[in-house]
């Protein structure tokens, strides 16, 4: 077949199936949470409300599209589309199988490092753009929550770089053939996990949005599609980071018996599982705390964990 | 609990075992004629000063009087201009009264001032309480009496561009008696431009040296509060600076009500006053109703409401620990503990019929038997309960990130407590043992056994604690209410009781007339005033009624817990972040009815 309808199909696929996920984790989210807090959530549409996210897709379309007065009107109208875009250029370097990835980068991590800081100018802009003081806050929180935790989510994955060589997500994952890299970058897997949390801003990082606090933060103004383009977009923010994790520390797509495109799938759900776990059970720290926690504890154990990682892969000689 | 409750009504109040020496003290110092004692129905102490006098005698007796009376409990005024009967009132047309507390020892003292029309001014006592700032500022807004020296004697529940005083006796009760109401544009406009907050006019600056001050409106439409009410926030940054609570959103004008109500058909809204405590509210004002009357109300019905008032309790403060968890952003809890609430809700309602508004209790007693079986749904409730709440801590109080959020937060202690007016779990936090049911035990609460659960550093995390031991407490008294349900009437055989026992009704005609008038016009309280107090689920709630041995009641005083806790928030505020208010916003447990009535 010709590479390029190759390529085009892919994306179309990768797409296709990314929003659809996205869609369905709306219905996954509320029905698990449901069940974790003994009540039935969205059940009525489809089976077990599994259609959910039609009404959901329906109703965002059909509302109106209000763009409050005072606002930066361009800037308002552009926010939510970064968001989503961002994180949809990212998902390309994402390995999904032996070869198969929309984009085959030698810089895989750089990029998707670049693509998630990004990402945050669309919340920091929303709440600047919708001349609200709760959207100022919340986009305030963001860009300050950000300044911390994009210096140590780079350096956490620094030590997964030493030891594979590469910058390439394909080169990582094969280098993960004998051992996950969950096992000798345990810190650094710990402190990705933190940052792509912070990056989601999902509880107990929504700091940004605290809807006990902010209203809804930096969306507060914002409805129809344009809030579900936020909406949209943190779905695909989730699946992304756990995409992420599962391609630097859990092996991508190897394992044994079932197709890689399976394996990485179910590992990718796992972790999408387990952020919803956390939202249900955890209260949400203060703003200031956090930041204290980023700069004063977590940076410094990256830092240490970067250096015994470089200080090892120096004396084994590689 | 013994098999039978003794005879627990309060014993009447002096000012002590050294009697009326508190009186006689302030009669030398102040001279023979500056203190007027009243007698009042329920022996409450009771004396009349002179307006000059204000400042000097509340003063002393704050600082230096034996025993000190430290907490100013409640500020109001009566406007006296429509009495018919004023046995042991002296002239006057409006009555200010200040109630005042002294907690170790219990006593209270009741001090009233009475003014003329065309001189309503009373020198402010903000500077010798803070907390007076409110009352005064309620008591300007719905009588009309200045209060000189006040820093911003404002209207505080009623709109800024309201006309008249509503707790006057001429301005109307009804909508009917006032004109028809429109809201055309340009007074709609007017309304709107009312609202705006402007900084100046509290004496705030826009500005410091190094900071441009952002005022965030919390309210009146917030998820965080819990109900409309609007916090008005100077902040720098994320810091707090200052906070003007603005109230009022809630008002219902209840206390208005009740001055056109029968004193049987204002218990409902007494209900809806502290709206988590429903029945709880009823008692309070009852037990004023029946001091008045003199009913004495048979075991089974103080057992009875013991048991109900507890049960309320433990609902109210579970919606209240759901709402705490959610405030710091915990989103679980809230289910859990609303799905208790319910079963507790379950049992109310085979009891008395409704949820949250049962209008159970009754002058005289309940309004009817409990159910056959409600002794296994309360067992059944007293064996599930337990270990939940067991569960609860490890998933709440143990979680680090909420003590990390809740912990130093919003702390004060006792004195400032009791210099604001705090009482209930508030002030049990700072380490003060201190819990009406024991101090002055009503309803038969000395019968029982349960201790008083305190904390010791005040903040948000100590409420929390007190709060949820106070549940276990509720726990035990209800056991025993279970196992020692005394038999007999649920309700008194007193000729005032309403609706009166029935059995003898259709056998002889004096008790036919008294029933007919009774459940007619409703039943005819003696004159004279009568005042009554409960440990509520927040904190203390009063009633002081003034009867003029009429079918309806002269006046109407709902003193309630959430009022003076709303108006300490800023005092504790300050200096923390926006996160912090709504912890601490959280931890208090106020309800909106219950600061607006």
């Amino acid at each position: 077949m010709n590479p390029t309808i190759q390529t085009l199909l892919l994306i179309q696929g990768v797409l296709v199936g990314l929003l659809t996920l996205a869609g369905l984790l709306v219905w996954v989210e509320r029905r698990l949470l449901a069940l974790w807090q003994d009540r039935l959530g969205p059940n009525r549409c489809g089976p077990g409300g599994i259609l959910i996210f039609v009404a959901d897709g329906i109703k965002m379309f059909t509302k109106e599209d209000w763009i409050p007065p005072g606002s930066d009107k361009p800037v308002f109208v552009m926010a939510p589309a970064i968001i989503v875009v961002t994180a949809l250029i990212a998902f390309t370097i994402i390995p999904l199988a032996p070869g198969v990835s929309i984009l085959d980068l030698n810089i895989g991590i750089l990029f998707f490092l670049a693509l998630s800081s990004m990402g945050i100018y669309s919340t920091v802009l929303g709440g600047w753009a919708s001349n609200n003081k709760y959207s100022l806050l919340g986009g305030l929180r963001m860009s300050a929550q950000m300044f911390s935790y994009e210096v140590f989510m780079g350096l956490s994955l620094m030590g997964v770089v030493i030891l594979s060589g590469s910058l390439n997500l394909h080169d990582i994952v094969k280098a993960q053939s004998g051992m996950w890299f969950v096992v000798p970058q345990f810190l650094g897997f710990l402190i990705f996990l933190f940052a792509g949390l912070a990056e989601t801003h999902r509880l107990p990082f929504d700091m940004p949005e605290a809807e006990s606090e902010l209203i809804a933060g930096y969306h507060t103004e914002y409805s129809s599609m344009k809030f579900g383009m936020f909406f949209v977009g943190e779905y695909v923010g989730v699946t992304l980071i756990s995409a992420i994790i599962v391609t630097l520390f859990f092996g991508g797509w190897q394992g044994p018996l079932l197709p890689p495109v399976v394996w990485f799938f179910l590992k990718t759900m796992c972790f999408i599982l387990f952020f919803i776990l956390l939202r249900a059970a955890i209260p949400r720290p203060r703003f200031d705390q956090l930041l204290a926690w980023g700069w004063k504890f977590v940076l410094p154990v990256a830092l240490l964990n970067l250096i015994a990682t470089g200080a090892i892969a120096l004396a084994r000689g590689n | 609990m013994n098999a039978r409750i003794e005879e627990t009504d309060p014993p009447p109040r002096d000012f002590g075992r050294n009697g009326g020496s508190l009186i006689n003290h302030l009669k030398e110092r102040f001279g023979p004629d500056a203190v007027t004692e009243q007698s009042t129905r329920d022996e409450f102490p009771t004396v009349w000063i002179q307006r000059a006098e204000v400042p000097a005698i509340l003063r002393y007796l704050k600082h230096k009087a034996r025993p000190r009376f430290p907490m100013l409990y409640d500020l109001t005024a009566i406007d006296e201009r429509s009495r018919a009967n004023r046995e042991s009132v002296p002239a006057g047309d409006f009555t200010v009264v200040y109630h005042l507390m002294s907690l170790e020892p219990f006593r209270e003292i009741r001090i009233k001032v009475r003014l003329a029309e065309n001189g309503l001014s009373i020198p402010s006592i903000t500077r010798l309480w803070p907390t007076a700032s409110w009352y005064e500022r309620e008591v300007w807004d719905m009588f009309g009496i200045r209060f000189d020296g006040h820093p911003h004697l404002r209207r505080l529940l009623m709109p800024t561009t309201w006309k008249g005083h509503p707790l006057r006796k001429d301005h109307p009760a009804r909508a009917t008696e006032s004109g028809r109401f429109s809201m055309p544009t340009e007074r709609h406009i007017e309304e709107e431009e009312a609202l705006r907050f402007k900084p100046e006019e509290w004496g705030m600056e826009r500005q410091s040296d190094e900071a441009d001050f952002m005022f965030l409106n919390i309210g009146p439409q917030h998820p965080g509060t819990h109900g409309v009410i609007r916090l008005v926030l100077q902040l720098d940054g994320e810091e707090i600076v200052d906070i003007v609570p603005e109230i009022g959103f809630h008002h219902r004008g209840a206390e208005k009500m009740g001055e056109r109500q029968s004193w049987h058909t204002y218990i409902p809204y007494t209900d809806r006053i502290d709206y988590l405590g429903g029945v709880m509210n009823n008692l309070p004002y009852l037990m004023a109703v029946e001091k008045l009357a003199g009913i004495i109300v048979p075991d089974r019905a103080k057992v009875i409401r013991v048991m109900l008032c507890e049960l309320f309790r433990i609902s109210s403060h579970l919606v209240w620990y759901g709402t705490y968890a959610q405030d710091v952003g915990q989103m679980s809890p809230v289910f859990y503990m609303f799905n208790d609430r319910e079963r507790v809700l379950g049992i109310i309602e085979a009891v008395c019929g409704a949820r949250m508004h049962p209008n159970w209790f009754r002058i005289g007693g309940v309004a009817a038997d409990l159910p056959d079986g409600w002794d296994r749904l309360v067992n059944d409730f007293l064996s599930y309960f337990p270990p939940k709440l067991d569960e609860y801590d490890s998933m709440v109080m143990a979680n680090s990130l909420l003590k990390a959020r809740t912990r130093g937060i919003g702390a004060y202690n006792t004195e400032e407590a009791i210099e604001w007016g705090v009482t209930g779990a508030g002030l049990r936090a700072t380490g003060m043992e201190w819990d009406l049911r024991k101090q002055r035990p009503y309803s038969g609460y000395d019968q029982f056994e349960f201790d008083i659960p305190i904390a010791h550093n005040g903040d948000c995390y100590d409420r929390a604690l007190v709060r949820i031991e106070e549940m276990r407490q509720s726990l035990r008294i209800i056991r025993q209410c279970v196992d020692n349900m005394p038999g007999g009437p649920f309700k008194s055989d007193h000729p005032l009781t309403t609706p009166p026992l029935k059995d003898r009704t259709m056998h002889d005609i004096e008790t036919l007339i008294t029933h007919f008038l009774n459940v007619s016009w409703g039943p005819v309280i003696p004159a004279g005033e009568g005042t009554g107090c409960i440990e509520g689920t927040k904190g203390l709630y009063s009633y002081y009624l003034t009867s003029e041995k009429n079918t309806i009641p002269y006046r109407v005083r709902i003193r309630t817990a959430s009022f003076p806790h709303m108006q300490i928030v800023p005092f504790i505020s300050r200096g923390h972040t926006v996160p912090d208010l709504l912890a601490i916003i959280g931890a208090t447990d106020f309800v909106l009815a219950d600061i607006d009535r």
